[in-house]
């Protein structure tokens, strides 16, 4: 991989960002809604609960960690779909840029754009609602590290999803955190959860992170063989989002949906 | 001979470092070259090839298969048969740095709209991986007076504005092999005639190869060296475009496009067993 075509993607993103205050607010607006929303929601939780149980970290955290996996998801999607919606691709495709290349700068792209979101909910979780995060201490780098690569992965998944389907799967992939929320136990234990859905739960890294934040605030030890569990099942994932998004690529070469991409292409 | 091998127009044998192709050799070497949509054959056994410092005119009527070869050549789409060499390397195995001795220009490739001229030249500079990329900028901003527009948008620049960028583009990286599929379309003849002034010039300056694409018989006259006139996926003629249409009994290459167009292959298009 050369750095320079990578910093041609990252570029062509700090430009439409720099140009647009459109596409920056969001980056803050959403987060920083949902964190005052919910920031609220808690402390009247507290106010009613008589104080047995302090939902500012169980409900709050939970809502920063979980904003933060969509918007890297979203930080790598909406960077592949600027592409599809300027009608990119041929430009791109027929230039030296490898898709290893292209691909790290979507990632360094969402991450750089989820990153700066995070620091705004933390700040204002903090500053506003008393959420102590450092109490976390190493848990809170080993959360934020897998729900990152977690993110990373579900936005490669999803544009690769609108590169085989065509710009109108977009429509296919906003929902995604939506659907996987029920699964990843992010508000209440695994054990909640029916049968069928704590399998399902039990491939979902992001679980494990939520089940660890649960344990932490009630001050039992988290399960290592859980976090590790989920530390590999990340790792894994991450290879096989890769080698989807490349043979989906190698798909859409060899059928002519990438050379006539930009009219729909459905299937 | 080796890949990087070849035979001049005189017969004599010329070698060459991989990459790096002298004047009169080949920058484009495409074999047998076919692409099959399930059953139906949209460029069937084509072979051809560009020497650096001429313009080779790839005509044919609409869906006769020039795009689907250029689309070939700039490996976004995958042949079904055949090879494709870019300054002798090969595009299916080698294609990061096959592509990055080539660059094209097309109508319906734009740059990013949200993006300014400079902007666009930037990044496309650093994907191809430029040297001294806002020197070559500035050169290429002076060479397609595009100096006033370079804060401009893309997508607020006229039909004659965008065809400069693409075409400035095109030349960032030095292209030893520049693909222009109807490069002029949407040009008034002014502008049309000062791009193909400083397109021929590249080519008689010995800078690139250029395969050229045209529905205008006049501009392929005046600009080709050699033509191919493709129909149905196969390449029916080859030759010199000012004497190919009295060697075929018509007055000019117009008349001699419409006798191809209208009298295609006498077979249907091959179907796959």
């Amino acid at each position: 991989m050369k750095l320079r075509p990578i910093a041609g993607v990252l570029l062509r993103q700090f430009y439409l960002l720099r140009g647009s205050p459109v596409r920056i607010i969001p980056m803050f607006a959403w987060v920083g809604i949902d964190i005052v929303l919910w920031g609220f929601l808690t402390r009247y939780l507290n106010t009613v609960g008589g104080g047995h149980i302090d939902f500012v970290p169980q409900l709050l955290g939970a809502v920063l960690f979980w904003d933060f996996l969509a918007r890297i998801m979203q930080g790598v999607t909406v960077a592949f779909l600027e592409d599809v919606w300027s009608r990119n691709f041929l430009n791109l495709f027929a230039t030296p840029l490898s898709i290893a290349e292209y691909v790290t700068g979507l990632v360094l792209t969402g991450i750089a754009t989820s990153v700066l979101g995070l620091l705004v909910m933390i700040v204002l979780a903090t500053l506003v609602f008393g959420l102590a995060f450092v109490s976390l201490g190493v848990l809170l780098a080993y959360f934020v590290l897998v729900l990152l690569v977690f993110g990373i992965v579900l936005g490669i998944l999803c544009s690769a999803m609108v590169l085989r389907w065509g710009p109108t799967a977009e429509w296919l992939i906003w929902p995604v955190p939506a659907l996987l929320a029920p699964f990843a136990a992010v508000f209440y234990p695994v054990a909640t959860l029916p049968g069928w859905m704590q399998t399902v739960a039990s491939v979902l890294p992001p679980s494990y992170v939520f089940e660890a934040l649960r344990s932490h605030l009630a001050d039992r030890a988290a399960s290592t063989g859980g976090l590790l569990g989920a530390s590999l099942l990340t790792l894994l994932y991450l290879l096989l989002s890769a080698a989807v998004f490349a043979s989906v690529y190698r798909h859409v070469v060899r059928s002519g949906l990438l050379a006539r991409y930009s009219a729909e292409s459905p299937g | 001979m080796t890949h990087n091998e070849q035979l001049d127009p005189r017969g004599a044998r010329m070698k060459f470092e991989e990459g790096s192709v002298p004047l009169g050799a080949n920058v484009l070497q495409v074999d047998g070259l076919c692409k099959w949509f399930g059953k139906k054959a949209a460029v069937r056994d084509v072979s051809f090839s560009v020497r650096r410092g001429e313009i080779v005119g790839l005509l044919g009527p609409n869906g006769a298969g020039k795009t689907t070869t250029i689309n070939m050549i700039l490996g976004v789409l995958a042949p079904s048969a055949g090879a494709i060499r870019v300054a002798g390397l090969d595009v299916a195995r080698q294609r990061s740095r096959a592509l990055a001795h080539s660059n094209f220009a097309a109508v319906y490739a734009s740059l990013p709209g949200n993006l300014t001229v400079a902007q666009n030249l930037h990044v496309f500079g650093l994907i191809y991986n430029v040297g001294a990329l806002s020197q070559r900028i500035e050169e290429l901003l002076a060479q397609f007076e595009l100096r006033d527009l370079r804060h401009t948008k893309c997508g607020l620049l006229s039909s004659g504005e965008t065809t400069r960028v693409n075409l400035a583009k095109a030349l960032l990286n030095r292209p030893e092999l520049l693909l222009l599929d109807e490069p002029t379309a949407s040009l008034d003849p002014s502008s049309a005639h000062e791009a193909r002034r400083q397109v021929q010039a590249l080519a008689q300056g010995g800078e690139c190869g250029i395969l050229w694409t045209s529905h205008n018989m006049y501009e392929v006259e005046a600009v080709c060296d050699r033509v191919l006139f493709l129909s149905r996926g196969q390449i029916l003629l080859t030759g010199d475009p000012r004497l190919l249409p009295k060697r075929h009994g018509v007055s000019n290459l117009e008349d001699l496009f419409l006798q191809i167009a209208r009298e295609p292959l006498s077979e249907r298009p091959e179907e796959r067993p």
